[in-house]
C-alpha cells in the first residue's frame, strides 16, 4: 500500500514520456513513420493471412452436415413382409442409418406401410407434406389426418384436403428375401422430396399429386 | 468507526487508481436528461435489460443440472422438475422470464416507435434494437428446442419444413439447421451452442452498444406536437432542453427504472411460483405419433397464418414476408429520420401499431383454439346428443354409427362437441338438400375429403339419411324445388293440382 503513495510521481513521469514520444512521432522524419506504418500493415497482413488459412478448416467443419442427400440414405429393413397384411396400412419403425450414441430415442423413425398385393407396397413418410407434423392413419375412414393444420390424405397417400400442396412423401422400397426394405435416412421435406417421391422405378406407383 | 470508513476510502482509492471508472460512471449517471423523460413510459428498455440478466443468471443455474444431449435432456428436465429441490422454480423463472422478456421488448419497441425515438440521431440505436428483438426471438425459439420434448421435436420439424422451401439451397440449409439428416443428437447440441454461447454473446454485445448510444445521444425527449426534428439543429435543441429543463439521469429518471425492473422481476417470480415451469411434455420419441404439436405462445400467430394461407401463397409468404418486415424495420429510421415525433400527428404510425397488435392478438387467440385441426379422438370420445337419435328410424341410427365410425366427427361438431375444421352439422339439413349432401360426401370439395371410395353405397345412404334429420325443431329441411315438382307431377297430373300448392310430401330417400 505504501508504495502506492509514491505512484503519482512515476505516473507523471510515464505521461511525460508518452507525450514526448508522441511529439517525436508527429514531428519525426516521415521515413521512420512510414516504416512503422509499413510494419503495422505487415502485422495486419500476417494476421489476415493466418485468419484466412484457419477459416478454411473452420468452414469445412461448420458446413460438414451439408451433404448430398444420397450420402445420408441407405437401405434399411422394416421387417418381414408377413407382418404387413394385404390391403392394410400399418405403422412401422426403423432406426435411422446414420446415428450417434447420444441420439437416444430420436433416431427411431416411424413410417406407414401399405400392402397392396403379394409384393406390392407403398411406404409413406410419417411427416405431413405441409410442415412435417406426424399424420395419423384412420383405417375406418381410410384417411391420414394431420393434427397440426388439418391436412388430410387418402389411403394411397394422395392429397385429400387441407393446406398440403401434394401427397404424402413416399420411400423407395424393395423386397429382399421376404424382408421389406426402404431407402431412408433423412427427414423428408419439400427440398429432398424429389428423392423420396418414388415415381416409377421399383413399384409402379403413380406419381403423387402436386 | 471512523478508522473503518477511512480504510474503506483507502481501499476504494486503491481500486479507483487502477480502474479509473469513477469518471465515466459519474458522467453516465449524472448526465442531464430532459425532465419529462423521467416518465413511466420510459421504463421498458431498462426492464428488458434487467430481464436479460435474470435469464443469464437462471440459465447458468439450469446448466448446473441440464444435460445437453438428445438422449438425456428430457430426463434431466424431469429431474430438475421433480428431484432437485426448487429445480422446478428455477425452470419456471427461466421460462416465465423468457415470456416476460419477449413481451417487454415488444412493448419497448412499440413505445420508442410511437415516440419517434428512432429519428435522427438515434437511427443506429433503433437498428441495433431491431437486431436485439430478433436475437430475443431467436433465444425464445432455441430455448423451446432445448426443452427437448415432443413439442420441441415436432417444432423443429416445422422449422425444417419451412427452411426446406428456400429455393436451391433449402436442402443444405435443413442439414445445417439439424446438424445432419434428421432431428437427433447433433440437432440438440447445436441448438444448445446457439442458445448458450452464440446468441447470448451477441445479445450482450448488442445490448451494451444499445445502452452506450442511449447514454451518448441522450434519452429521447418527450415528443411535442409541432416540435419537428431537424438534422441541422436537433443536437443543439436537445442539449439546450436537457440543460435548461433537465435533471440528472440518476436519481431523477432512474428511480422509476429501478422500481419497474424490481416489479417485473417480482411478477416473473410470482408467475413462476403460481403457474410453475413449462413442460416438458412427452418424451421426444418420434415413434410416438399420438401428439398434437404446438409452438410456444409467441410463435402461435405464425402457426395460425400457416393454416389460413392459400397453399400457393404459403411458400412465398413465409420466405419473403419476414425478410420484408425486417428490412422495413431497418429502413424505417432512414425513411423518416426527420420531422414529427409526436403520435398525435402520426396517425399512420398509431394505426400500424394498433393493427399489428390486434392482428397478433386475434391470430394468437385462433392459434390457441386451432379450429382448423381435426379433433383426433372426437369420433370415439364425443357421444352424439341423445335428442338427435330420439325416435330415429333404424336407417338413421345406422347413419349415426357411420357418422361416428368414419371419423366425420373429427372435423364436424354436433351439439358443441367434435372438430371445428368443417362446418358444424347441427342444422345441416336446412342448408343442403339430401342430394347435395350425398354429392358432398361422395366427392368432397373445399376442405372435405371425398368419401366415395371409402364408404359403401348403403353406408352413404344411411349417413345422408341421418344428416337429413339434423335440423332445428321448427325449421323444415331444405328441399330441391324442381325435384319436388317432378315428384308431384308424377303422382298427380299437373292440370289437376299446381305443384307449388301441394304439402311437402317430399321423400326423404328418393
Amino acid at each position: 500500500m505504501s508504495s502506492e503513495e509514491h505512484s503519482p510521481g512515476s505516473d507523471q513521469h510515464e505521461q511525460t514520456g508518452i507525450a514526448s514520444a508522441q511529439a517525436q512521432v508527429s514531428a519525426d522524419n516521415p521515413r521512420v513513420v512510414s516504416r512503422r506504418w509499413l510494419l503495422f500493415k505487415a502485422g495486419i497482413a500476417v494476421n489476415a493471412a493466418v485468419g484466412l488459412v484457419l477459416a478454411v478448416p473452420v468452414l469445412r467443419y461448420l458446413l460438414s452436415p451439408w451433404r448430398s442427400d444420397s450420402s445420408y440414405t441407405s437401405w434399411v429393413s422394416l421387417g418381414a413382409i408377413d407382418a404387413f397384411p394385404n390391403g392394410e396400412t400399418r405403422l412401422a419403425f426403423y432406426k435411422n442409418p446414420a446415428t450417434r450414441p447420444w441420439d437416444g430415442e430420436t433416431d427411431n423413425v416411424a413410417c406407414y406401410v401399405r400392402r397392396e398385393g403379394a409384393s406390392q407396397f407403398r411406404v409413406f413418410a410419417i411427416n405431413c407434406a405441409h410442415l412435417g407434423c406426424p399424420v395419423r392413419w384412420f383405417p375406418q375412414s381410410q384417411l391420414f389426418m394431420c393434427p397440426c393444420h388439418g391436412g388430410v390424405y387418402y389411403a394411397d397417400g394422395s392429397r385429400a384436403s387441407g393446406p398440403p400442396e401434394r401427397g404424402l412423401f413416399t420411400y423407395e422400397w424393395k423386397v429382399v428375401d421376404g424382408d421389406l426394405q426402404i431407402d431412408a435416412g433423412q427427414m423428408p421435406t419439400l427440398s429432398n422430396s424429389a428423392k423420396l417421391v418414388n415415381i416409377s422405378n421399383a413399384t409402379g406407383d403413380q406419381k403423387c399429386n402436386g | 468507526m471512523q478508522r473503518l470508513s477511512k480504510a474503506a476510502t483507502r481501499i476504494y482509492a486503491w481500486f479507483e487508481r487502477r480502474l479509473q471508472l469513477e469518471g465515466p460512471v459519474k458522467d453516465a449517471a449524472l448526465h442531464p436528461v430532459p425532465r419529462n423523460t423521467a416518465s413511466w413510459a420510459y421504463v421498458f428498455g431498462s426492464a428488458a435489460f434487467t430481464l436479460l440478466f435474470l435469464q443469464i443468471f437462471t440459465g447458468i443455474l439450469l446448466a448446473l443440472i441440464y444435460v445437453p444431449s438428445a438422449a438425456e435432456a428430457w430426463n434431466s428436465l424431469n429431474i430438475l422438475n421433480h428431484q432437485i429441490p426448487l429445480g422446478w422454480f428455477i425452470r419456471a423463472l427461466h421460462g416465465w422470464g423468457s415470456n416476460f422478456m419477449v413481451a417487454i421488448v415488444l412493448i419497448h419497441m412499440a413505445q420508442v416507435f410511437l415516440f419517434g425515438a428512432y429519428k435522427f440521431p438515434r437511427e443506429l440505436t433503433w437498428i441495433v434494437g431491431v437486431f436485439l428483438l430478433l436475437m430475443t426471438l431467436g433465444m425464445a425459439f432455441t430455448g423451446q428446442v432445448l426443452r427437448s420434448d415432443q413439442d420441441a421435436y415436432w417444432g423443429l420439424g416445422i422449422g425444417a419444413s419451412i427452411l426446406s422451401r428456400v429455393p436451391f439451397i433449402g436442402g443444405g440449409l435443413v442439414h445445417l439447421l439439424l446438424g445432419g439428416p434428421i432431428i437427433a443428437g447433433a440437432t440438440l447440441s447445436r441448438f444448445f451452442t446457439l442458445h448458450v454461447f452464440v446468441i447470448p454473446g451477441m445479445l450482450l454485445v448488442f445490448a451494451f452498444v444499445h445502452v452506450w448510444m442511449v447514454l451518448k445521444l441522450g434519452v429521447n425527449e418527450w415528443p411535442m406536437p409541432g416540435r419537428l426534428v431537424n438534422r441541422a439543429t436537433y443536437i443543439q435543441e436537445y442539449q439546450h432542453l436537457a440543460h435548461t429543463d433537465g435533471i440528472p439521469f440518476v436519481p431523477g429518471a432512474f428511480w422509476k427504472d429501478l422500481v419497474f425492473s424490481g416489479a417485473v422481476i417480482a411478477a416473473v417470480a410470482v408467475c413462476a411460483f403460481a403457474f410453475g415451469p413449462f413442460g416438458p411434455t412427452g418424451q421426444p420419441d418420434p415413434t410416438i405419433i399420438q401428439t398434437v404439436p404446438k409452438p410456444d405462445f409467441f410463435f402461435l400467430w405464425i402457426y395460425t397464418v400457416l393454416s389460413y394461407l392459400p397453399p400457393e401463397m404459403e411458400t412465398p409468404f413465409i420466405l419473403i414476408v419476414p425478410l420484408v418486415a425486417i428490412a422495413a424495420l431497418l429502413v424505417l429510421p432512414f425513411y423518416a429520420s426527420e420531422g414529427e415525433k409526436s403520435w398525435h400527428r402520426r396517425p399512420v404510425a398509431v394505426l400500424a401499431v394498433a393493427t399489428i397488435a390486434v392482428g397478433w392478438g386475434v391470430l394468437t387467440q385462433l392459434g390457441t383454439n386451432t379450429p382448423w385441426s381435426p379433433h383426433m379422438s372426437a369420433w370415439s370420445s364425443d357421444p352424439l346428443p341423445t335428442h338427435v337419435l330420439h325416435n330415429a328410424t333404424p336407417l338413421v341410427r345406422e347413419g349415426a354409427v357411420v357418422f361416428q365410425a368414419k371419423q366425420c366427427r373429427n372435423c364436424h361438431s354436433i351439439g358443441g362437441a367434435g372438430g371445428e375444421r368443417g362446418p358444424t352439422l347441427d342444422s345441416v339439413a336446412t342448408r343442403l338438400t339430401i342430394d347435395q349432401m350425398r354429392f358432398k360426401v361422395v366427392s368432397g370439395g373445399g376442405n372435405m375429403p371425398a368419401y366415395g371410395k371409402n364408404l359403401s353405397p348403403s353406408e352413404i345412404e344411411a349417413l345422408v339419411n341421418f344428416l337429413e334429420t339434423l335440423h332445428p325443431a321448427g325449421e323444415p329441411p331444405a328441399y330441391d324445388a324442381s325435384r319436388r315438382a317432378v315428384e308431384t307431377s308424377q303422382s298427380n297430373p299437373p292440370s289437376a293440382r299446381p305443384a307449388g300448392s301441394s304439402p311437402a310430401n317430399r321423400k326423404s330417400n328418393p
